[in-house]
Protein backbone atom coordinates (compact mmCIF):
# COMPACT_ATOMS: atom_id res chain seq x y z
CA UNK A 1 0.00 0.00 0.00
CA UNK A 2 1.15 3.19 -0.94
CA UNK A 3 2.77 4.98 2.29
CA UNK A 4 3.48 2.08 3.80
CA UNK A 5 5.81 -0.48 1.24
CA UNK A 6 8.34 2.30 0.49
CA UNK A 7 8.67 2.75 3.86
CA UNK A 8 9.95 -0.96 4.11
CA UNK A 9 12.46 -1.30 2.03
CA UNK A 10 15.65 -3.64 3.91
CA UNK A 11 18.24 -2.65 1.51
CA UNK A 12 17.36 1.27 2.20
CA UNK A 13 17.06 0.63 6.01
CA UNK A 14 20.70 -1.20 5.72
CA UNK A 15 22.59 2.19 3.49
CA UNK A 16 21.39 3.94 7.14
CA UNK A 17 22.06 1.73 9.24
CA UNK A 18 26.13 1.94 7.73
CA UNK A 19 25.72 5.58 8.04
CA UNK A 20 24.74 4.92 11.97
CA UNK A 21 27.94 3.06 12.60
CA UNK A 22 30.12 5.52 11.06
CA UNK A 23 29.04 8.50 12.41
CA UNK A 24 28.21 7.11 16.11
CA UNK A 25 31.44 7.73 18.01
CA UNK A 26 30.67 7.10 21.52
CA UNK A 27 27.87 5.52 23.78
CA UNK A 28 24.58 6.37 22.94
CA UNK A 29 20.86 6.05 24.85
CA UNK A 30 17.77 6.93 22.80
CA UNK A 31 14.08 6.65 23.79
CA UNK A 32 11.63 5.51 21.63
CA UNK A 33 8.67 7.32 23.17
CA UNK A 34 5.71 5.77 21.50
CA UNK A 35 4.72 2.09 21.99
CA UNK A 36 3.90 1.53 18.42
CA UNK A 37 7.42 2.49 17.59
CA UNK A 38 8.43 -0.32 20.25
CA UNK A 39 6.46 -2.53 18.70
CA UNK A 40 7.89 -2.00 15.03
CA UNK A 41 11.48 -1.98 16.69
CA UNK A 42 11.28 -5.09 18.41
CA UNK A 43 9.38 -6.99 15.41
CA UNK A 44 11.91 -5.97 12.84
CA UNK A 45 14.44 -6.30 14.95
CA UNK A 46 16.24 -2.48 13.92
CA UNK A 47 17.42 -2.32 17.85
CA UNK A 48 19.27 -5.47 16.90
CA UNK A 49 20.69 -3.89 13.67
CA UNK A 50 22.66 -1.13 15.21
CA UNK A 51 25.68 -1.08 16.63
CA UNK A 52 26.50 -1.66 20.48
CA UNK A 53 26.97 2.27 21.16
CA UNK A 54 23.61 2.81 19.74
CA UNK A 55 20.98 2.24 22.53
CA UNK A 56 17.34 2.14 22.24
CA UNK A 57 15.48 2.01 25.69
CA UNK A 58 11.58 1.48 25.37
CA UNK A 59 9.54 4.94 26.69
CA UNK A 60 6.42 4.63 28.84
CA UNK A 61 3.81 5.35 25.96
CA UNK A 62 1.46 2.82 25.81
CA UNK A 63 -2.05 3.86 27.43
CA UNK A 64 -3.23 0.78 27.68
CA UNK A 65 -0.30 -0.13 30.02
CA UNK A 66 -0.32 3.02 31.89
CA UNK A 67 -3.80 3.09 32.26
CA UNK A 68 -3.79 3.04 36.73
CA UNK A 69 -5.24 0.54 38.67
CA UNK A 70 -7.98 3.25 39.81
CA UNK A 71 -9.06 3.50 36.67
CA UNK A 72 -9.30 0.19 35.63
CA UNK A 73 -11.24 -0.80 38.43
CA UNK A 74 -13.63 2.14 38.09
CA UNK A 75 -14.03 0.68 34.37
CA UNK A 76 -14.48 -2.75 36.10
CA UNK A 77 -17.35 -0.82 38.72
CA UNK A 78 -19.27 0.66 35.94
CA UNK A 79 -19.03 -1.72 33.64
CA UNK A 80 -20.48 -4.31 36.77
CA UNK A 81 -23.39 -1.83 36.80
CA UNK A 82 -27.13 -3.08 35.60
CA UNK A 83 -28.42 -1.74 32.44
CA UNK A 84 -24.87 -0.77 31.39
CA UNK A 85 -23.37 -1.19 28.44
CA UNK A 86 -19.81 -0.83 28.65
CA UNK A 87 -17.72 0.21 25.33
CA UNK A 88 -13.84 -0.18 25.10
CA UNK A 89 -11.05 -0.82 22.83
CA UNK A 90 -10.18 -4.59 22.31
CA UNK A 91 -6.52 -4.40 23.94
CA UNK A 92 -8.07 -2.78 27.14
CA UNK A 93 -10.48 -6.26 28.03
CA UNK A 94 -7.62 -7.81 29.40
CA UNK A 95 -5.96 -5.49 31.53
CA UNK A 96 -6.01 -7.03 35.32
CA UNK A 97 -7.74 -4.84 37.28
CA UNK A 98 -7.38 -5.68 41.34
CA UNK A 99 -9.71 -8.21 40.54
CA UNK A 100 -9.44 -10.19 36.82
CA UNK A 101 -10.39 -7.72 33.39
CA UNK A 102 -13.31 -7.18 31.44
CA UNK A 103 -13.53 -10.44 29.91
CA UNK A 104 -14.10 -11.99 33.31
CA UNK A 105 -16.77 -9.20 33.99
CA UNK A 106 -18.59 -10.25 30.61
CA UNK A 107 -18.69 -14.06 31.97
CA UNK A 108 -20.20 -12.50 35.11
CA UNK A 109 -22.99 -11.11 32.84
CA UNK A 110 -21.66 -7.38 32.45
CA UNK A 111 -22.45 -6.31 28.83
CA UNK A 112 -18.95 -5.53 27.59
CA UNK A 113 -18.72 -4.27 23.66
CA UNK A 114 -15.53 -3.80 22.11
CA UNK A 115 -15.80 -0.46 19.51
CA UNK A 116 -13.39 0.20 16.66
CA UNK A 117 -14.01 3.71 17.01
CA UNK A 118 -15.93 5.91 19.87
CA UNK A 119 -18.40 6.47 17.06
CA UNK A 120 -19.28 3.05 17.37
CA UNK A 121 -19.95 3.35 20.63
CA UNK A 122 -22.13 6.76 19.91
CA UNK A 123 -24.17 4.41 17.27
CA UNK A 124 -25.08 2.01 20.35
CA UNK A 125 -26.18 4.91 22.86
CA UNK A 126 -28.46 6.25 19.68
CA UNK A 127 -29.85 2.13 19.25
CA UNK A 128 -30.10 1.32 23.10
CA UNK A 129 -32.22 4.75 24.53
CA UNK A 130 -33.00 2.81 27.63
CA UNK A 131 -29.50 1.35 28.58
CA UNK A 132 -26.60 3.62 29.88
CA UNK A 133 -23.83 3.39 27.08
CA UNK A 134 -20.11 4.35 28.69
CA UNK A 135 -17.15 5.00 26.17
CA UNK A 136 -13.52 3.81 28.01
CA UNK A 137 -11.59 7.11 26.40
CA UNK A 138 -8.19 5.88 26.74
CA UNK A 139 -4.83 6.93 25.15
CA UNK A 140 -2.82 9.91 24.34
CA UNK A 141 -3.36 13.25 22.56
CA UNK A 142 -3.23 11.30 19.40
CA UNK A 143 -6.88 9.65 20.24
CA UNK A 144 -7.82 11.94 22.45
CA UNK A 145 -9.59 14.34 19.95
CA UNK A 146 -11.80 11.66 19.15
CA UNK A 147 -13.11 10.73 22.30
CA UNK A 148 -13.41 14.79 22.60
CA UNK A 149 -15.48 14.93 19.48
CA UNK A 150 -17.78 12.25 20.53
CA UNK A 151 -18.56 13.87 23.75
CA UNK A 152 -19.58 17.20 21.99
CA UNK A 153 -21.30 14.97 19.39
CA UNK A 154 -23.44 13.59 22.60
CA UNK A 155 -24.52 16.53 23.51
CA UNK A 156 -24.92 18.15 20.20
CA UNK A 157 -27.66 15.15 19.69
CA UNK A 158 -29.05 15.30 22.89
CA UNK A 159 -27.63 12.00 23.33
CA UNK A 160 -28.64 11.66 27.40
CA UNK A 161 -27.59 8.14 27.53
CA UNK A 162 -24.38 8.37 26.42
CA UNK A 163 -21.04 9.15 28.54
CA UNK A 164 -17.44 8.42 28.75
CA UNK A 165 -14.43 7.61 31.35
CA UNK A 166 -12.05 9.75 30.39
CA UNK A 167 -8.50 8.66 31.12
CA UNK A 168 -6.28 10.05 28.34
CA UNK A 169 -2.45 10.88 28.83
CA UNK A 170 -0.25 13.44 27.38
CA UNK A 171 3.44 12.70 26.51
CA UNK A 172 5.84 15.69 27.27
CA UNK A 173 5.05 15.83 30.96
CA UNK A 174 5.81 12.16 30.96
CA UNK A 175 9.21 12.58 29.05
CA UNK A 176 10.21 15.58 31.65
CA UNK A 177 9.40 12.58 34.56
CA UNK A 178 11.55 10.20 33.04
CA UNK A 179 14.82 13.33 32.28
CA UNK A 180 14.09 14.55 35.70
CA UNK A 181 14.58 11.19 37.78
CA UNK A 182 17.93 10.90 39.25
CA UNK A 183 18.74 7.68 38.08
CA UNK A 184 17.53 8.79 34.37
CA UNK A 185 19.84 6.99 31.46
CA UNK A 186 18.42 8.59 28.51
CA UNK A 187 20.47 10.97 26.52
CA UNK A 188 17.34 11.70 23.12
CA UNK A 189 14.22 11.05 22.45
CA UNK A 190 13.29 9.28 19.27
CA UNK A 191 9.28 11.70 19.17
CA UNK A 192 5.56 10.26 18.89
CA UNK A 193 5.29 10.69 15.25
CA UNK A 194 1.18 10.05 15.61
CA UNK A 195 1.14 12.09 19.35
CA UNK A 196 2.45 15.16 17.18
CA UNK A 197 0.09 15.08 14.46
CA UNK A 198 -2.48 16.13 16.71
CA UNK A 199 -0.13 18.51 19.06
CA UNK A 200 2.78 19.85 16.66
CA UNK A 201 6.22 20.31 18.28
CA UNK A 202 5.46 23.26 20.11
CA UNK A 203 5.86 22.01 23.70
CA UNK A 204 8.83 19.53 22.83
CA UNK A 205 11.18 22.36 22.12
CA UNK A 206 11.21 23.54 26.37
CA UNK A 207 12.00 19.76 26.95
CA UNK A 208 14.71 19.80 24.47
CA UNK A 209 16.29 23.21 25.72
CA UNK A 210 16.06 22.73 29.79
CA UNK A 211 17.52 19.18 29.80
CA UNK A 212 19.95 19.47 26.57
CA UNK A 213 18.24 16.68 24.73
CA UNK A 214 17.66 15.85 21.14
CA UNK A 215 13.97 14.96 20.33
CA UNK A 216 13.30 13.78 16.45
CA UNK A 217 10.10 12.97 16.19
CA UNK A 218 9.90 9.63 13.89
CA UNK A 219 7.31 7.61 12.50
CA UNK A 220 6.48 4.30 12.45
CA UNK A 221 7.51 2.42 9.43
CA UNK A 222 11.30 0.92 9.82
CA UNK A 223 12.86 3.22 7.82
CA UNK A 224 11.03 5.82 9.23
CA UNK A 225 12.77 4.33 12.47
CA UNK A 226 16.34 4.26 11.40
CA UNK A 227 16.16 7.55 9.92
CA UNK A 228 15.36 9.12 13.31
CA UNK A 229 17.95 7.20 14.50
CA UNK A 230 20.30 8.41 12.48
CA UNK A 231 19.40 12.04 12.89
CA UNK A 232 19.39 11.88 16.55
CA UNK A 233 22.75 10.33 16.47
CA UNK A 234 23.85 13.27 14.24
CA UNK A 235 22.40 15.39 16.76
CA UNK A 236 24.21 13.78 20.10
CA UNK A 237 27.34 13.50 17.98
CA UNK A 238 26.80 17.73 17.67
CA UNK A 239 25.88 18.05 20.95
CA UNK A 240 23.24 19.92 19.34
CA UNK A 241 19.54 19.53 21.53
CA UNK A 242 16.92 20.70 19.15
CA UNK A 243 13.58 19.43 17.77
CA UNK A 244 13.22 18.26 14.45
CA UNK A 245 10.74 16.28 12.84
CA UNK A 246 11.56 12.95 10.70
CA UNK A 247 7.37 12.31 10.50
CA UNK A 248 6.44 15.79 7.94
CA UNK A 249 4.54 13.68 5.45
CA UNK A 250 1.90 13.62 8.71
CA UNK A 251 3.20 16.03 11.43
CA UNK A 252 2.84 19.94 11.09
CA UNK A 253 4.61 22.29 13.28
CA UNK A 254 1.95 23.39 15.21
CA UNK A 255 0.07 19.78 14.72
CA UNK A 256 -3.75 19.60 13.43
CA UNK A 257 -5.49 23.09 14.86
CA UNK A 258 -9.44 21.17 14.47
CA UNK A 259 -8.41 18.28 16.81
CA UNK A 260 -6.68 20.82 18.93
CA UNK A 261 -9.69 23.13 19.02
CA UNK A 262 -12.01 19.84 19.75
CA UNK A 263 -9.90 19.03 22.74
CA UNK A 264 -9.65 22.33 24.36
CA UNK A 265 -13.25 22.44 23.76
CA UNK A 266 -14.04 19.42 25.50
CA UNK A 267 -11.05 18.85 28.17
CA UNK A 268 -9.18 20.19 30.13
CA UNK A 269 -5.41 19.34 31.51
CA UNK A 270 -5.14 17.27 34.89
CA UNK A 271 -2.29 15.56 37.20
CA UNK A 272 -2.35 11.98 36.50
CA UNK A 273 -1.43 8.94 37.84
CA UNK A 274 0.36 6.16 35.29
CA UNK A 275 0.21 2.84 35.71
CA UNK A 276 3.82 1.45 37.45
CA UNK A 277 5.28 5.01 37.33
CA UNK A 278 3.09 7.28 39.78
CA UNK A 279 1.28 10.23 39.40
CA UNK A 280 2.85 13.12 36.75
CA UNK A 281 1.57 17.00 37.19
CA UNK A 282 -0.60 18.20 34.41
CA UNK A 283 0.01 14.60 32.28
CA UNK A 284 -3.47 13.47 31.57
CA UNK A 285 -6.96 15.18 30.04
CA UNK A 286 -10.37 15.14 31.94
CA UNK A 287 -13.72 16.45 30.90
CA UNK A 288 -14.69 19.90 31.67
CA UNK A 289 -17.18 21.11 33.71
CA UNK A 290 -19.34 22.34 31.10
CA UNK A 291 -19.55 18.84 29.56
CA UNK A 292 -20.06 16.76 33.33
CA UNK A 293 -23.35 15.26 31.62
CA UNK A 294 -21.03 13.24 29.46
CA UNK A 295 -18.42 12.86 32.04
CA UNK A 296 -19.07 9.07 33.53
CA UNK A 297 -17.29 9.73 36.77
CA UNK A 298 -19.97 12.40 37.39
CA UNK A 299 -22.51 9.91 36.56
CA UNK A 300 -21.45 6.94 38.11
CA UNK A 301 -20.71 7.15 41.66
CA UNK A 302 -16.96 4.78 41.73
CA UNK A 303 -14.84 8.13 43.17
CA UNK A 304 -14.30 5.73 46.42
CA UNK A 305 -12.18 2.97 44.88
CA UNK A 306 -9.05 1.54 46.54
CA UNK A 307 -7.09 -0.48 44.29
CA UNK A 308 -4.82 -3.53 45.43
CA UNK A 309 -1.99 -3.46 43.09
CA UNK A 310 -0.65 -6.74 41.82
CA UNK A 311 3.07 -8.22 42.87
CA UNK A 312 6.10 -6.65 42.57
CA UNK A 313 7.58 -6.55 38.56
CA UNK A 314 9.99 -4.60 37.03
CA UNK A 315 7.46 -2.34 34.72
CA UNK A 316 7.92 1.08 36.49
CA UNK A 317 11.81 0.53 35.89
CA UNK A 318 11.23 -0.40 31.98
CA UNK A 319 9.10 2.45 31.27
CA UNK A 320 11.31 5.05 32.26
CA UNK A 321 14.27 3.08 30.27
CA UNK A 322 16.24 1.96 33.20
CA UNK A 323 15.70 -1.81 32.60
CA UNK A 324 14.93 -3.87 29.93
CA UNK A 325 12.72 -6.66 29.67
CA UNK A 326 15.19 -9.38 30.06
CA UNK A 327 16.67 -8.08 33.13
CA UNK A 328 13.28 -9.42 34.77
CA UNK A 329 13.46 -13.08 36.32
CA UNK A 330 9.26 -13.01 35.96
CA UNK A 331 9.51 -11.90 32.52
CA UNK A 332 8.49 -14.95 30.08
CA UNK A 333 8.55 -17.16 33.20
CA UNK A 334 5.61 -16.47 35.61
CA UNK A 335 4.61 -13.47 33.33
CA UNK A 336 3.69 -13.68 30.05
CA UNK A 337 1.03 -12.34 27.77
CA UNK A 338 -1.90 -14.66 29.04
CA UNK A 339 -0.93 -13.97 32.74
CA UNK A 340 0.39 -10.70 33.10
CA UNK A 341 1.72 -9.46 35.64
CA UNK A 342 2.49 -6.11 35.05
CA UNK A 343 1.63 -2.72 33.05
CA UNK A 344 4.00 -3.84 30.30
CA UNK A 345 2.91 -7.16 29.55
CA UNK A 346 -0.97 -6.58 29.43
CA UNK A 347 -0.96 -5.19 26.04
CA UNK A 348 0.86 -5.97 22.74
CA UNK A 349 2.33 -2.45 22.31
CA UNK A 350 3.96 -2.98 25.88
CA UNK A 351 7.97 -3.50 26.04
CA UNK A 352 7.28 -6.96 27.97
CA UNK A 353 4.72 -8.18 25.37
CA UNK A 354 6.49 -6.83 22.49
CA UNK A 355 10.35 -8.98 23.51
CA UNK A 356 7.87 -11.90 24.22
CA UNK A 357 5.84 -11.60 20.60
CA UNK A 358 9.07 -11.46 19.09
CA UNK A 359 10.50 -15.17 20.91
CA UNK A 360 12.87 -13.08 23.28
CA UNK A 361 12.18 -14.79 26.28
CA UNK A 362 13.36 -17.90 24.61
CA UNK A 363 17.11 -16.30 24.55
CA UNK A 364 18.44 -15.65 27.44
CA UNK A 365 20.62 -13.21 28.98
CA UNK A 366 24.30 -13.24 27.94
CA UNK A 367 23.13 -14.19 24.45
CA UNK A 368 21.83 -11.01 22.59
CA UNK A 369 23.79 -7.46 22.40
CA UNK A 370 21.42 -5.48 24.23
CA UNK A 371 22.73 -7.73 27.32
CA UNK A 372 26.39 -8.16 26.70
CA UNK A 373 26.15 -4.55 27.72
CA UNK A 374 26.21 -3.64 31.04
CA UNK A 375 23.73 -4.32 33.84
CA UNK A 376 22.42 -0.43 34.15
CA UNK B 1 -2.59 2.08 20.40
CA UNK B 2 -1.92 5.18 18.60
CA UNK B 3 -1.71 3.13 15.12
CA UNK B 4 -2.67 5.19 12.67
CA UNK B 5 -2.94 3.87 8.88
CA UNK B 6 -2.71 5.40 5.37
CA UNK B 7 -5.48 5.60 3.55
CA UNK B 8 -7.07 7.70 -0.09
CA UNK B 9 -9.82 9.74 0.46
CA UNK B 10 -12.92 8.81 -1.61
CA UNK B 11 -15.60 10.56 -0.51
CA UNK B 12 -16.77 13.56 1.55
CA UNK B 13 -19.81 14.59 2.67
CA UNK B 14 -22.21 16.33 5.61
CA UNK B 15 -23.78 13.41 7.44
CA UNK B 16 -26.20 15.10 9.61
CA UNK B 17 -24.18 18.07 10.46
CA UNK B 18 -20.72 16.37 10.76
CA UNK B 19 -18.38 15.87 8.24
CA UNK B 20 -17.34 12.29 7.21
CA UNK B 21 -16.29 10.40 4.53
CA UNK B 22 -14.86 7.30 2.92
CA UNK B 23 -11.51 6.09 2.88
CA UNK B 24 -10.05 2.98 1.25
CA UNK B 25 -7.08 1.53 2.22
CA UNK B 26 -5.95 -1.11 -0.03
CA UNK B 27 -9.26 -1.36 -1.62
CA UNK B 28 -11.27 -2.12 1.38
CA UNK B 29 -13.51 1.20 1.89
CA UNK B 30 -14.51 2.70 5.59
CA UNK B 31 -16.65 5.50 6.39
CA UNK B 32 -14.60 7.71 8.44
CA UNK B 33 -15.47 11.10 10.76
CA UNK B 34 -13.29 14.13 9.03
CA UNK B 35 -13.85 16.92 11.88
CA UNK B 36 -10.71 17.40 12.38
CA UNK B 37 -9.45 17.40 8.66
CA UNK B 38 -12.43 18.96 7.00
CA UNK B 39 -10.73 20.61 3.75
CA UNK B 40 -9.51 16.88 2.87
CA UNK B 41 -10.61 16.17 -0.91
CA UNK B 42 -11.23 13.06 -2.47
CA UNK B 43 -8.22 11.19 -4.15
CA UNK B 44 -5.54 12.87 -1.46
CA UNK B 45 -4.06 10.37 1.46
CA UNK B 46 -4.90 11.11 4.60
CA UNK B 47 -4.05 9.52 8.40
CA UNK B 48 -6.74 7.31 10.04
CA UNK B 49 -6.55 6.95 13.75
CA UNK B 50 -10.00 5.02 15.53
CA UNK B 51 -12.36 6.13 12.63
CA UNK B 52 -11.26 9.88 12.48
CA UNK B 53 -8.72 11.21 9.82
CA UNK B 54 -6.18 12.49 12.06
CA UNK B 55 -3.64 14.63 9.09
CA UNK B 56 -3.00 14.92 5.12
CA UNK B 57 -0.56 13.29 3.82
CA UNK B 58 1.78 16.07 2.20
CA UNK B 59 3.40 14.09 -0.62
CA UNK B 60 6.30 16.21 -0.88
CA UNK B 61 7.07 15.53 2.30
CA UNK B 62 6.69 11.98 1.97
CA UNK B 63 9.49 11.92 -0.65
CA UNK B 64 11.90 13.44 1.71
CA UNK B 65 13.16 10.61 3.81
CA UNK B 66 14.42 8.92 0.29
CA UNK B 67 16.13 12.54 -0.49
CA UNK B 68 18.58 11.57 2.74
CA UNK B 69 19.17 8.05 1.32
CA UNK B 70 20.52 9.85 -1.85
CA UNK B 71 22.44 11.90 -0.05
CA UNK B 72 24.36 8.88 1.68
CA UNK B 73 24.98 7.61 -1.78
CA UNK B 74 24.44 9.66 -4.64
CA UNK B 75 24.90 7.05 -7.55
CA UNK B 76 22.37 4.88 -5.45
CA UNK B 77 19.15 4.03 -7.14
CA UNK B 78 16.33 4.03 -4.21
CA UNK B 79 13.25 6.05 -5.63
CA UNK B 80 10.08 6.24 -4.20
CA UNK B 81 7.77 2.94 -5.68
CA UNK B 82 4.62 4.59 -5.23
CA UNK B 83 1.76 2.80 -6.35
Amino acid sequence: MKFIDEYRDGGAVEKLVHAIEREATRPHVIMEVCGGQTHSIVRYGIDELLPPNVELVHGPGCPVCVTSLETIDRAHAIASEPGVIFCSFGDMLRVPGSSGDLFDRRSAGADVRVVYSPLDALKIAVENPTREVVFFAIGFETTAPASALSIALARRQKLGNFSALVSHVRVPPAMTSILGAPDNRVRAFLGPGHVCAVTGLDEYRPIAERFGVPIVVTGFEPLDLVEGILRTVRLLEASDPRVENQYGRSVREHGNTDARRWLDEVFEVTDRKWRGIGAIADSGYRVRDAYREQDAEHRFDVAAIEPREPPDCLSGQILRGVKKPSHCPLFGTRCTPETPLGATMVSSEGACAAYYASGRHLVRLGTRRDERRADP
Amino acid sequence: MCLAVPGRVTEVFDDDGIRMGKVSFGGVARKICFECVPDARPGEYVLVHVGFALSRIDEQEAARVFELLRELEPESEFVEEAS
